[in-house]
C-alpha cells in the first residue's frame, strides 16, 4: 500500500468512526448521471455563482460602500480633484490602484452575466423538454426563485459602484417604487432613507448585495442540487433508458473530472473575458450627480427587457380623488413581471391539472411532442425578445436612422401581434416534426435507391427506421383530448358540468386535439401488415420477387413491400 | 409505470384523459465502441502527453501571472492589434490566470474523454414516496403527538399561543420605522424661491439673459444649492432643483404654465423627468423639443412643456423667473406642482 493509499485510508477511517462517512460514500461514489450539452447549463450557472463569490469577496476587501462626499485624489488623472462619493472613489481604487484590482472587477461582472444568462437558458432547457414535471416542480419552483433573485442581486452590484450610469439606475428603480399605489412614496422613503438619493442606500444596499441575496441564493441552490442528488437527474429517451433507470457515468472518476473539469473551463473563460473585454468602465461615465445623464444609457443586459417595457408603454395615469395612479409606470415594472414570474412559477401546475396526469416522468420529453407547451414557451420568448429590443429602441433609432417614434409604435404593435403568430407557426413546426416521425416509422427511412421494375415502375426503396432510433421515435406520452361527458342518465337529467371542468377541458382540447403520434398499437399493427405484405410477396408478389431476384437479397423483398404499403398509410 | 398510474382526473363528469403506457420498444444500452486509446496504446500514449502538456502550460501561466503581477505597474498601456490601447497589467494577469485556470478543466476533461472509463453505467430509480405503512405510521405519530401535547384540547393555551406568534412578528415590522422619515412635503418643496438666483451648471456662475441664446439649452441650479448641500451632506436639494433655461420667440411661445412666467422669451423648466426622475437633457431646438435619453419621453417647451410622445404622463413642471435689481435671473417662486415622477399622493 503506498503512503498516499495509507494517508487516504486513515483520514477515511477518521472521519467514519466519527461520522460514518463511508456509508454514504459507497452509496453515492458510483452515482450515475446522464450526459446530455444541455445539462450543463445549470452547471454554468452553479459555477459562474461561484465565480462570483470568490471574485466579489476579493473585491469586498477594497470596496467603500458610504456616499460620503470626498475629494478624489486617485491615480485617475481625469476624474483628479472631482467630487464624488467614497463608493465611486473606491471603485476607481480597485480599478487604477489595485494590482488586479481590475481585472477581479471584470471577471465578477461578466460572471454575473453569464451566471442570469445561464439560469435564464438552463430554465428554457427545463421548460421545453418538460423536466418540470412530477417530482420537480420543487426544484421547479426554486430555481424560479433563484432566477428571480439573480436579477435583483445583479442590479444590486451594478448599482453599488455609485458611477453615474448606475445611480440612474437607481433613480429609476425609485420612481418605480414611488408608483407603487398606496404604500409607494412611504416604501420609497423608507428604504431610501428619505428623499432621493439621500446617503443610506449605498451601505444598505450593499448588505443586501454581500448577505442576504448571496445567502438566500447559496440556501437555494443548495437544496436545488440536493433534490437533483436525490431524485437523480432526469434523461432523454433512448435505448435502454427508462423511466426506472438512469444512463450515464459514474461520478467517481468520470462525473467528477468532467465536472470539476467544467467549473475550471468557465472560471477561466470569465478571467479570460475580464482580460480582454472592457466591461462597465464606470471611470468613463463620472461619479453620480442627479443632475447629469449620458444618452444611450443600457442597462445589464436581463433588466432590458423590464427598461423596454417601460418605454414601450403608453402615458396612462390617472388622477381620482386627490390620488395619482401611474399606470405607466407602474403595469410595465411591476404588474407585467409580476404576472410573468407568477406564470412561470405556476406552468407545472397548470400543465398537470390540464393533462390529469399524477405519474412520475424521468425521460424527457422531445419539444415537438408536447406541441403546444413548445409553442406556448416559444411564444413567452419572443413577449421577452420584443421588450427587450424595446430597451434598446434608441440605439435601434440611432443606428438605423429611424425616428424613434416609428420605433417604439412598431414594438408596441409586435409586442401584441408577433407572440401569436409565432404560437402558431411553432405549433406547426411541432405537428409537422410529429407527422416527419410518424412517416419514418411507418414507412422507414428513404435510401435514395430507385429500382424500376419489370412492369416500368419506378420504386424508391425505404429501409426500416432502426430499433434505437425507434425507441426515440416512439417515446414519450400521448394524451387524449379531455371529452366532458354531458349524456342524460337513465332520468333524463344531464349531468352537472362546472365551469372548472369546462375551462379544463377547453384546454384539455387546445393541448391535445391536434397531435400525430404514432400509438404503440398503431406501430405493432403497421409491422404485422408490413410483415404480412412482405410475406405475400414472398410467395409470389410480382414486383417483390423481382427485386429479390435483382438485388439478390431476401430481405429486400421485406423492403420493398413495407414501402408499397406505406404508400397508402391510411390502411397500415 | 402502466395505465393503472394514469391519469385520474378530479371531480366531474369528465372522461380521465388517457396516457398511454410508456414506449413497449426498449433495446438495451447500444454496445459500447472503444475509443483509439483503449485499443492502442501508443494512442493512450499520446493522450496522456496532451493532458500533461495542457496541465504544465497551466503551471507556467501561474508563474507567468506571477511575474506579470510583480513586473508590469498598473499604468502602463498595451496597445495590441485589433483592442487597442489596454491595461498591460489587466491585459497580462487576465490572460495567465484565465489559461490557467481555463486549462486545468481543458486538461480534465481531455483526461475524463480519453482516458477514463466511457462505458455508460445504470442506476435503477427508486421510488421516491415512502411505503403506505411508513405514511400511516408517520401520521399517527404526528396524531399522537398534538394529543400528547394536548394542542388540540386545551384551546386556551392553543389560541393564546397563536395570538402571541401572530404578534410578535409586529415588533420586527415597528423596528423598520426608522428606515426613513415619513414624506410630509419633501416631494413637494424645492429650494426655489422667490429671488433665488439661477446659476450655471457647474460653473455656478449667475445668468444674464443675454447668457441665454436662441437655439441654445443652459442647466441651471439654484444659488443657494452649496451652502444647503453642505450642511446636509447630501445630494437630495440637488435631485429636485435642476432647471433648464431655453430662449424662444415671443410668437414661438404657444403656451405657459402661468402668466408671464417666462422672461423676455426665456423659458425655465425643471430638468427631471416626470416619468421616473431621469434628467432629461437632449433639446432639438428647431421643434422645442425635449427629449428624455432614458424612456425616450418628448415635451414641448414651446407649448406649457406638454408631453408629446413616450410613456410620461406629465408636463414638465415650468417654473416662473425673472430677472433681479442686478439683472440676473431669479425665480419668481417655487414651482407650483412637485417636481420628477409622480406619486399616490400627488393628486
Amino acid at each position: 500500500m503506498s503512503t498516499i493509499e495509507r494517508a487516504g485510508q486513515g483520514t477515511g477511517n477518521y472521519l467514519d468512526d466519527r461520522i460514518g462517512v463511508n456509508r454514504w460514500l459507497k452509496k453515492n461514489l458510483g452515482k450515475i448521471f446522464p450526459d446530455h450539452w444541455s445539462f450543463m447549463l445549470g452547471e454554468i450557472a452553479l459555477y459562474s455563482f461561484i465565480v462570483l463569490l470568490l471574485t466579489g469577496t476579493y473585491l469586498s476587501l477594497f470596496f467603500k460602500p458610504s456616499m460620503t462626499e470626498i475629494v478624489y485624489n486617485g491615480s485617475y488623472v481625469n476624474l483628479q480633484g472631482i467630487r464624488m462619493s467614497e463608493a465611486y472613489a473606491s471603485t476607481l481604487g480597485i480599478s487604477f490602484d489595485v494590482r488586479g484590482g481590475l481585472l477581479m472587477r471584470q471577471v465578477h461582472h461578466w460572471a454575473a452575466l453569464l451566471f442570469v444568462a445561464a439560469m435564464t437558458v438552463h430554465l428554457c432547457r427545463v421548460f421545453f423538454t418538460g423536466a418540470f414535471r412530477k417530482p420537480r416542480e420543487l426544484n421547479w419552483l426554486m430555481g424560479v426563485g433563484l432566477l428571480t433573485l439573480g436579477i435583483f442581486e445583479g442590479f444590486a452590484g451594478y448599482s453599488l459602484p455609485d458611477d453615474l450610469l448606475s445611480g440612474t439606475g437607481l433613480r429609476i428603480a425609485e420612481g418605480i417604487v414611488q408608483a407603487i399605489p398606496i404604500v409607494g412614496t412611504y416604501l420609497a422613503f423608507f428604504i431610501f432613507g428619505g428623499p432621493f438619493p439621500g446617503s443610506d442606500f449605498i451601505p444598505r444596499l450593499y448588505i443586501v448585495h454581500v448577505l442576504l441575496i448571496p445567502g438566500a441564493i447559496l440556501g437555494l441552490i443548495t437544496a436545488h442540487l440536493m433534490l437533483v442528488w436525490f431524485q437523480k437527474h432526469t434523461q432523454f429517451p433512448g435505448p435502454g433508458r427508462t423511466e426506472k433507470n438512469v444512463v450515464g457515468y459514474p461520478l467517481m472518476p468520470v462525473y467528477m473530472a468532467k465536472a470539476g473539469g467544467f467549473f475550471f473551463v468557465v472560471f477561466g473563460v470569465c478571467v479570460l473575458l475580464g482580460a480582454a473585454v472592457t466591461i462597465n468602465p464606470v471611470w468613463l461615465f463620472g461619479p453620480y450627480t442627479p443632475t447629469q445623464i449620458t444618452a444611450g444609457s443600457q442597462p445589464d443586459w436581463y433588466i432590458g427587457w423590464l427598461d423596454g417595457a417601460l418605454r414601450l408603454m403608453p402615458n396612462w395615469e390617472i388622477n381620482a380623488f386627490g390620488h395619482t395612479l401611474s399606470l405607466n409606470v407602474f403595469i410595465p415594472s411591476v404588474v407585467i413581471p409580476g404576472i410573468c414570474f407568477t406564470l412561470l412559477g405556476l406552468y407545472p401546475f397548470l400543465e398537470q391539472w390540464i393533462t390529469g396526469d399524477r405519474r412520475e416522468h424521468h425521460l424527457l420529453d422531445r419539444p415537438r411532442n408536447a406541441a403546444v407547451r413548445t409553442a406556448a414557451g416559444a411564444m413567452a420568448i419572443t413577449f421577452y425578445l420584443v421588450l427587450w429590443i424595446g430597451g434598446g429602441n434608441d440605439v435601434i433609432a440611432t443606428h438605423f436612422a429611424l425616428s424613434i417614434n416609428t420605433v417604439i409604435w412598431t414594438l408596441r404593435v409586435l409586442l401584441l401581434v408577433l407572440p401569436p403568430i409565432v404560437f402558431v407557426i411553432t405549433k406547426r413546426f411541432c405537428l409537422s416534426l410529429q407527422r416527419r416521425d410518424r412517416d419514418k416509422l411507418l414507412h422507414g427511412i428513404e435510401t435514395g435507391t430507385i429500382l424500376r421494375m419489370p412492369s416500368g415502375e419506378f420504386l424508391e426503396l425505404h429501409a426500416p427506421v432502426s430499433e434505437s432510433e425507434k425507441v426515440l421515435l416512439m417515446a414519450g406520452d400521448r394524451y387524449e383530448p379531455l371529452e366532458l361527458d354531458t349524456t342524460p342518465d337513465d332520468n333524463g337529467v344531464s349531468p352537472r358540468v362546472s365551469s372548472v371542468d369546462r375551462i379544463r377541458a377547453k384546454l384539455s382540447q387546445a393541448y391535445f386535439a391536434d397531435q400525430f403520434r404514432l400509438s404503440p398499437e398503431e406501430l405493432a399493427a403497421a409491422e404485422e401488415h408490413h410483415a404480412h405484405a412482405a410475406l405475400d410477396a414472398g410467395q409470389g408478389g410480382e414486383t417483390a420477387g423481382a427485386v429479390a431476384a435483382v438485388t439478390g437479397d431476401g430481405e429486400a423483398a421485406a423492403l420493398t413491400a413495407a414501402a408499397q404499403a406505406g404508400s397508402s398509410p391510411d390502411q397500415a | 409505470m402502466s395505465d393503472e398510474h394514469a391519469a385520474q382526473a378530479g371531480p366531474g363528469q369528465e372522461v380521465a384523459p388517457v396516457a398511454h403506457a410508456e414506449n413497449p420498444l426498449a433495446p438495451g444500452l447500444p454496445p459500447h465502441r472503444p475509443r483509439r486509446a483503449d485499443v492502442d496504446p501508443r494512442a493512450a500514449k499520446r493522450a496522456e502527453r496532451q493532458v500533461a502538456l495542457l496541465f504544465t502550460l497551466s503551471a507556467l501561466c501561474t508563474i507567468g501571472f506571477i511575474v506579470g503581477y510583480v513586473e508590469i505597474p498598473n499604468s502602463e498601456v498595451l496597445n495590441l492589434p485589433l483592442m487597442g490601447a489596454v491595461s498591460a497589467s489587466n491585459f497580462t494577469l487576465g490572460v495567465t490566470l484565465g489559461l490557467a485556470i481555463f486549462l486545468i478543466g481543458a486538461g480534465a476533461i481531455h483526461w475524463a474523454k480519453k482516458l477514463m472509463p466511457d462505458v455508460e453505467g445504470v442506476d435503477e430509480r427508486h421510488e421516491l414516496r415512502s411505503s403506505d405503512e411508513t405514511r400511516e405510521a408517520v401520521y399517527a405519530q404526528v396524531a399522537e403527538g398534538i394529543a400528547d401535547s394536548g394542542f388540540g384540547q386545551r384551546k386556551l393555551i392553543r389560541r393564546t399561543l397563536l395570538g402571541a406568534m401572530a404578534l410578535l412578528p409586529l415588533s420586527a415590522l415597528v423596528l423598520l420605522r426608522d428606515l426613513g422619515p415619513l414624506p410630509g412635503t419633501e416631494l413637494r418643496t424645492t429650494l426655489w424661491a422667490k429671488g433665488v438666483r439661477i446659476v450655471q451648471d457647474p460653473s455656478l456662475q449667475p445668468i444674464r439673459p443675454e447668457d441665454v441664446v436662441f437655439g441654445g439649452l443652459v442647466s441651471g441650479l439654484p444659488a443657494t444649492l452649496m451652502a444647503v448641500e453642505d450642511s446636509a451632506g447630501t445630494l437630495n436639494a440637488r435631485a429636485k432643483s435642476p432647471v433648464i433655461l431655453i430662449r424662444l420667440r415671443p410668437e414661438e411661445i404657444v403656451a405657459e404654465q402661468g402668466k408671464n412666467w417666462d422672461y423676455e422669451g426665456i423659458l425655465c423648466y425643471s430638468k427631471i423627468c416626470t416619468h421616473v426622475g431621469c434628467p432629461t437633457a437632449l433639446y432639438e431646438h428647431q421643434t422645442h423639443h425635449l427629449l428624455c435619453p432614458c424612456h425616450q419621453s418628448t415635451f414641448d417647451l414651446a407649448d406649457a412643456g406638454k408631453v408629446v410622445f413616450g410613456p410620461a404622463a406629465r408636463a414638465m413642471p415650468q417654473l416662473a423667473i425673472t430677472v433681479d435689481a442686478d439683472g440676473y435671473l431669479v425665480a419668481q417662486h417655487d414651482f407650483t406642482q412637485p417636481i420628477g415622477p409622480s406619486f399616490w399622493e400627488r393628486g
